[in-house]
């Protein structure tokens, strides 16, 4: 089978999935309390983690970009890149890396362990849709908590960033607070949530997809999961791309 | 079921009794088979895995199905339960065409029948009483129930004790077992097991045959049970279930006077039936390779 063909079917077969949990809100049985689990997991576990990201990566932003901005006599306006950088792009992509690794993986493990050791078999033999009750909490989850953890991130991003222009660069902390309210507008915020979002169906649809084709015992387990982050961080990044070009066409953000 | 008027005729005409027909005329369905393969053939890739399979489970009936590993016996289970799609031919469960059924579709199909896994695939995070429960969580069914109906299933299989362990602290007998009361809840009609005594020890083996002739005998199962141990066609194709005054199940050996035609055996081979009959008809058949089956040389 050449690559584009079986590209075409894991497309398709993702898609299809992605379907399947979107159609399957609308009719019973839903499980409601699988899904909160899921957030609880998803959401409030990474949180450690994506709040680090956040803080560091803000933290770096000022490190790095305050010379150059002093070098042009614009470093009053330090908070306001820093907020942008963050809001638009870092924040919605490396909270969605953070999670795919997390979670992407945890997910294709976990459902490829079910389906070698034949408990998918079992689930539908007993009656149960493995996608209402495994694939859809864990994708709705993810669509959900996301653009939350994000938002996180970037709050926390813009603090590391002002502890930063503050304790190094001695710059007065209500200057950094006025530039990053001045740089931000709510379409950035809009398209901040809505990068989320997409990231959210991209890693659950394919970890999803890559646990449930598990074959090969063990050894498939550990193939799936490694296929699993690297297609779902792949696919972040591309769709962040796209995702940009069409907010800042649709929004017109992102044209000063 | 009977009105009084017909059981007060059929006790005042004793020896109308004894007809199976009369069952037959009174239960129409009884006619209807099991599950039915109508001419069924399977490939994966290039491999042929069944080649034209045709057999008929009756009611009652226990279908001993024979082969080497490998050879499609699992996947004639995994097409009964709708988890493969044949190429070609048809499947009937209970006289209902399931071919074409999408997974919506077979969900009614699946209550009518429970599957032992080959290692029990019991769900790992959850403990004993979660997992024998499962059907009937599915179901909403009410607590109260549920927990009645878990401690019987378990009384069943003789694994009361276990019901609050994970499967994880079982041996891969107790999870075979826990296995069976999950699949037996909801008494369906139809039990399919999955070479149930794979790497188990000789006596526990021999329950699990127990498990399956009480299912056959006292409750009319239909079943399907694929095996390549030969200790396992022994026991089901020549011992029955009998119950005592006292209510205690025993197991007796068919004699010389009877005979039981309930338990038929079929051999697989590469993908075609080679031998479909009674246990006493393949130890006697002169085919090289069922002999060399049977015996190992």
């Amino acid at each position: 089978m050449n690559p584009l063909t079986k590209f075409l079917l894991e497309l398709q077969a993702v898609s299809l999935l992605l379907w399947s949990v979107l159609t399957s809100i609308f009719r019973p049985p839903r499980y409601a309390a699988e899904m909160v689990r899921q957030m609880d997991l998803i959401g409030v576990g990474s949180l450690p983690i994506v709040l680090l990201t956040g803080f560091f990566t803000g933290g770096v932003l000022v490190l790095q970009t305050f010379p150059t901005l002093q070098y042009y006599g614009i470093h009053t306006e330090t908070g306001r890149s820093v907020a942008v950088s963050l809001i638009r792009e870092l924040g919605p992509v490396l909270t969605a890396l953070m999670v795919s690794g997390r979670i992407g993986s945890a997910i294709s493990a976990e459902l490829g362990a079910m389906v070698v050791s034949q408990q998918i078999d079992a689930m539908r033999a007993l009656g149960t849709d493995p996608v209402r009750k495994l694939v859809a909490p864990r994708v709705i989850a993810l669509i959900v908590m996301l653009p939350l953890l994000t938002v996180a991130a970037d709050i926390f991003g813009i603090i590391g960033g002002g502890a930063v222009a503050s304790y190094i660069f001695d710059q007065d902390q209500n200057v950094f607070i006025t530039s990053v309210r001045n740089g931000i507008t709510s379409n950035d915020l809009i398209g901040g949530i809505i990068k989320p979002f997409f990231f959210g169906m991209v890693i659950g649809g394919i970890s999803c997809h890559k646990g449930l084709s598990t074959t090969g015992g063990t050894v498939g387990v550990g193939l799936s999961t490694i296929n699993a982050v690297v297609l779902s961080s792949i696919w972040v990044i591309i769709f962040d791309f796209f995702l940009a070009k069409a907010i800042q066409s649709i929004l017109g953000v992102g044209i000063i | 079921m009977h009105s009084a008027e017909e059981l007060a005729d059929t006790l005042s005409e004793p020896d109308l009794e004894q007809f199976d027909l009369e069952d037959a005329v009174d239960e129409p369905d009884r006619i209807v088979p099991a599950i039915e393969f109508r001419d069924v053939y399977l490939a994966f890739d290039d491999k042929t895995i069944l080649d034209g399979i045709s057999f008929t489970v009756r009611r009652g009936e226990t279908k001993v199905i024979l082969g080497p590993s490998g050879g499609g016996k699992s996947t004639i289970i995994r097409l009964i339960l709708g988890l493969l799609k044949p190429d070609a031919g048809e499947i009937l469960i209970d006289g209902e065409n399931i071919t074409d059924h999408d997974e919506h579709a077979m969900m009614p199909v699946r209550q009518k029948i429970g599957m032992v896994f080959q290692e029990g695939a019991l769900f790992d995070s959850l403990s004993v009483y979660e997992n024998v429960a499962y059907r009937l969580r599915e179901q909403r069914v009410d607590e109260e129930e549920i927990e009645r109906e878990v401690r019987r299933m378990l009384q069943f299989v003789a694994l009361e004790d276990a019901i609050e362990k994970m499967p994880i602290e079982l041996s891969g007998g107790m999870r075979r077992r826990v296995g069976i009361a999950r699949a037996l809840i909801g008494d369906p009609q139809i039990v399919l097991f999955d070479e149930p005594t794979a790497g188990l020890d000789p006596p526990t083996a021999r329950t699990i045959c127990e498990l399956a002739i009480k299912l056959r005998d006292l409750q009319d199962v239909s079943s399907i049970f694929v095996t390549h141990e030969m200790n396992n066609v022994e026991y089901l194709s020549s011992e029955y279930a009998v119950v005592d005054e006292e209510g205690r199940v025993g197991f007796e050996k068919e004699g010389e006077t009877l005979c039981l035609i309930n338990t038929e055996v079929i051999m697989l081979r590469e993908g075609k039936i080679t031998y479909s009959g009674s246990d006493e008809q393949l130890r006697s058949n002169p085919d090289p390779y069922i002999q060399r089956f049977i015996h190992g040389k």
